[in-house]
């Protein structure tokens, strides 16, 4: 079988894992031999057509597959083609690719042959021959093959950037009925090692300097999300425990592409869940990145997103007692709470205002949106001039574009009726419709 | 601070240059409504004063942004100079008098005019370098590395770094067309030449080899049931895919895909 073959076959069975970060790792090559560096926030190379970041050369070793994951293309009883890749062939590919800034480096990942410490080994001799004997030191991100030798795991680690577990479904039920292979101890167990490994190597280095660094970029996992019943409060708290107790530093979500018919999964046909994974995305990084807790996001009688609005916006308008705050005092904690201030902006109001008092022009200079934010913030105690509330136009300019288009189409806005629910927000407004899933997908990680 | 003047400067194009315009706008108290690099005859109804520069002046500004001003200021100016604006060398001109009269506090007037002004076409610049770093794509011809770039501002200084040490054991070029300049890195050593015309020569089989398998890797990762070229759009800007191997049509491409592929062929940017 020819390369192109090879790498079609291998590429196209990778796509389905969402991860394809660089980040968390910075290393100069300065005098050294060889080839390559890493930038620690990442440097993405291209998008595809779908619009994710292409970062890494990301394949699989081989398709081949022992086990029977029903939600995976590469399950054993799945008729597809089937090919592998030699190490010599993955380290040539890499290192052809960086050398033309086609990529950071290497994900890769593996199908389960003879043994999950066989396919370990095979990862651990490409990934060796390429930092060995290629002297390349750019970014690897490297798949614990769940089941492997933790000897085996602690090669890998110290040869790779990133090591990731994918936890896949977010729940033991899940797994038994989809993973027959797989538990989630299975999966648990390694990544628990992985994060002690880290731990303990952070003393090492203190202590000798010239410790072999383990897996510097740290750890990550990704759930699939559609393919069961899972809500997406579970999803959530999931993620965030995951942060908390195996200090992960990422967290991915798949949106389901069925991949043939199968029983207990979704038909093939359906939709991926896009902007479901889309909401968990943000609502994720409200967890890294605002401050906020699962539990403020959804919660057991609300387990679902809203699909009209972002999180962060759904909170606010839940919260109308936080509202508004003033651009000139508010702390930075609150500012990043209201609806169209990012971290940027809100690091850029707490420079300014320390110079001068701060008006709506001057946050237009900021480049902070006001569309949004106007109907949550005062400056100088005074509201933006002309800004009249509305309970559509506020509706409006919070909703996406796409969202809004959708919405008059179907003739929907005068139904939606958001505050006459103020005091009784037992669910959230009654949907006319919903909106057109791949509109308002914008990008993974957009800031809201 | 100093009154406006109906005078335009016009300096040799250099930074040192530039700095000499600060220089002799101190010493006359006043601010030109323009500044421009080289002889312009057309400006006959404005006053021109020719500015020559002289290494001494140049340096005793350069010497006074980071005590007087601050180290961070003069990072600043250095990157603002790289910007293509029209009215770039008049902003650095405002800022740095501004700077000299209120200090390292200049730096967070982000809701003054000009400081607002200078921030943004820096961040243009920066933004566009970073791009720079991401879609930049080579070609090897024996062992030697080239790269062909259009961008609007000047920013191989700013990238230089990144790539040289990225590729410390290579020899490379990037050859930006718009400025008709390059970096060139030639046995651990770099140099930025200027004035300098560079034209990608064919590429041979086994380049021919890894571009295409490059392409086919491109389309394989693609997932069409979540195809999305405003997306892509976005974060990869069209004037970009130009000089982008994953966009590049050539013979052999056309003699080995026989595949379906999902859009991804774009037809050229006009710009
Ligand atoms: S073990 Fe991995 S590759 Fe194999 S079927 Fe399960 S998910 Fe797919």
């Amino acid at each position: 079988m020819d390369m192109f073959e090879k790498l079609k076959i291998l590429g196209e069975s990778a796509k389905y894992d969402a991860s394809c970060t660089s980040s968390g790792v910075d290393r100069r090559g300065g005098t050294s031999d060889g080839i390559g560096s890493a930038s620690s926030c990442g440097i993405c190379h291209s998008f595809s057509a779908d619009g994710r970041c292409i970062s890494l050369l990301k394949i699989l070793m081989t398709n081949y597959c022992l086990f029977d994951c029903k939600y995976c293309v590469n399950r054993r009883s799945n008729d597809v083609p089937r090919a592998r890749f030699t190490p010599d062939e993955i380290a040539d590919l890499t290192i052809n690719f960086y050398r033309r800034n086609y990529i950071e480096g290497l994900f890769l990942s593996s199908g389960i042959i003879q043994s999950p410490d066989y396919t370990c080994e095979q990862l651990i001799e490409a990934v060796s021959l390429l930092r060995n004997k290629y002297k390349f030191y750019g970014y690897i991100h490297a798949k614990a093959i769940p089941g492997a030798d933790p000897e085996l795991i602690n090669r890998l680690g110290v040869l790779a950037d990133r090591i990731s577990v994918n936890i896949e479904l977010p729940s033991q039920k899940s797994l038994n009925a989809l993973a027959p292979d797989k538990s989630k101890s299975s999966i648990l167990l390694p990544m628990g090692h992985i994060t002690n490994r880290i731990k303990q190597n952070s003393y090492e280095i203190v202590k000798y300097k010239s410790a072999p660094k383990f897996a510097p970029a740290g750890q990550s996992t990704q759930m699939i999300i559609g393919a069961t019943p899972d809500t997406d409060f579970q999803i959530l708290r999931l993620s965030e425990a995951m942060y908390g107790k195996y200090s992960l530093k990422r967290v991915f979500y798949s949106a389901y592409v069925p991949v043939g018919d199968q029983k207990l999964l979704p038909p093939a046909g359906t939709k991926p869940p896009l902007l479901r994974e889309h909401r968990l995305y943000q609502a994720d990084w409200l967890l890294r990145f605002y401050g906020f807790k699962a539990e403020e996001i959804l919660d057991e009688q609300h387990q679902e997103f809203n699909p009209l609005l972002d999180p962060k916006c759904n909170w606010a308008l839940h919260h109308p007692e936080c509202f508004p705050v003033e651009i000139n005092r508010a702390p930075y904690e609150m500012l990043l709470r209201v609806p169209g201030i990012g971290v940027k902006s809100a690091q850029k109001i707490v420079t300014a205002r320390r110079q001068t008092k701060l008006d709506y022009p001057d946050l237009r200079k900021l480049g902070v949106v006001l569309k949004r934010a106007n109907y949550f913030i005062l400056c100088s105690g005074k509201r933006a001039e002309g800004l009249i509330v509305t309970e559509t136009g506020i509706m409006r300019q919070l909703m996406s574009a796409s969202t809004v288009k959708e919405l008059e189409q179907k003739g929907g806005f005068e139904q939606l009726s958001f505050f006459a629910q103020e005091n009784n927000v037992d669910k959230f407004p009654a949907l006319p419709s919903l909106p057109s899933v791949e509109d308002t997908v914008k990008c993974l990680t957009g800031e809201m | 601070m100093f009154n406006g003047r109906d005078v335009v400067y016009c300096y040799d194009g250099s930074f040192d240059g530039l700095l000499c315009c600060v220089f002799e706008s101190f010493v006359r108290r006043e601010t030109p409504i323009g500044i421009t690099a080289g002889a312009q005859e057309q400006l006959t109804l404005t006053e021109v004063l020719d500015v020559p520069t002289d290494p001494e002046k140049a340096a005793r500004v350069g010497l006074a942004i980071p005590k007087k001003i601050s180290p961070r200021t003069e990072e600043l100016v250095k990157i603002a100079f790289l910007t293509f604006g029209e009215d770039k060398d008049l902003l650095i001109l405002k800022y740095l008098q501004k700077g000299f009269s209120v200090g390292g506090r200049i730096e967070d007037m982000l809701a003054d005019d000009t400081v607002n002004a200078l921030y943004r076409a820096i961040q243009h610049c920066t933004t566009e370098a970073q791009r720079m770093k991401q879609f930049i794509r080579f070609s090897d011809f024996d062992g030697y590395l080239a790269a062909v770039i259009e961008p609007k501002n000047k920013v191989i200084p700013l990238i230089a770094d990144h790539f040289t040490d990225r590729y410390r054991n290579e020899n490379f070029l990037i050859y930006d067309e718009t400025h008709r300049m390059a970096l060139v890195y030639h046995s651990n050593r770099a140099e930025i030449a200027e004035n300098i015309y560079f034209e990608m020569p064919d590429a041979g089989a086994e380049e021919e080899r890894y571009r295409e398998l490059w392409k086919s890797f491109y389309d394989a990762i693609a997932i069409k049931e979540r195809y999305n070229p405003r997306c892509r759009m976005n974060m990869m800007p069209k004037r970009y895919w130009k000089h982008m191997t994953e966009f590049s049509e050539n013979e052999f491409a056309k003699k080995k895909s026989g595949t379906e592929t999902i859009g991804v062929k774009p037809s050229l940017p006009r710009n």
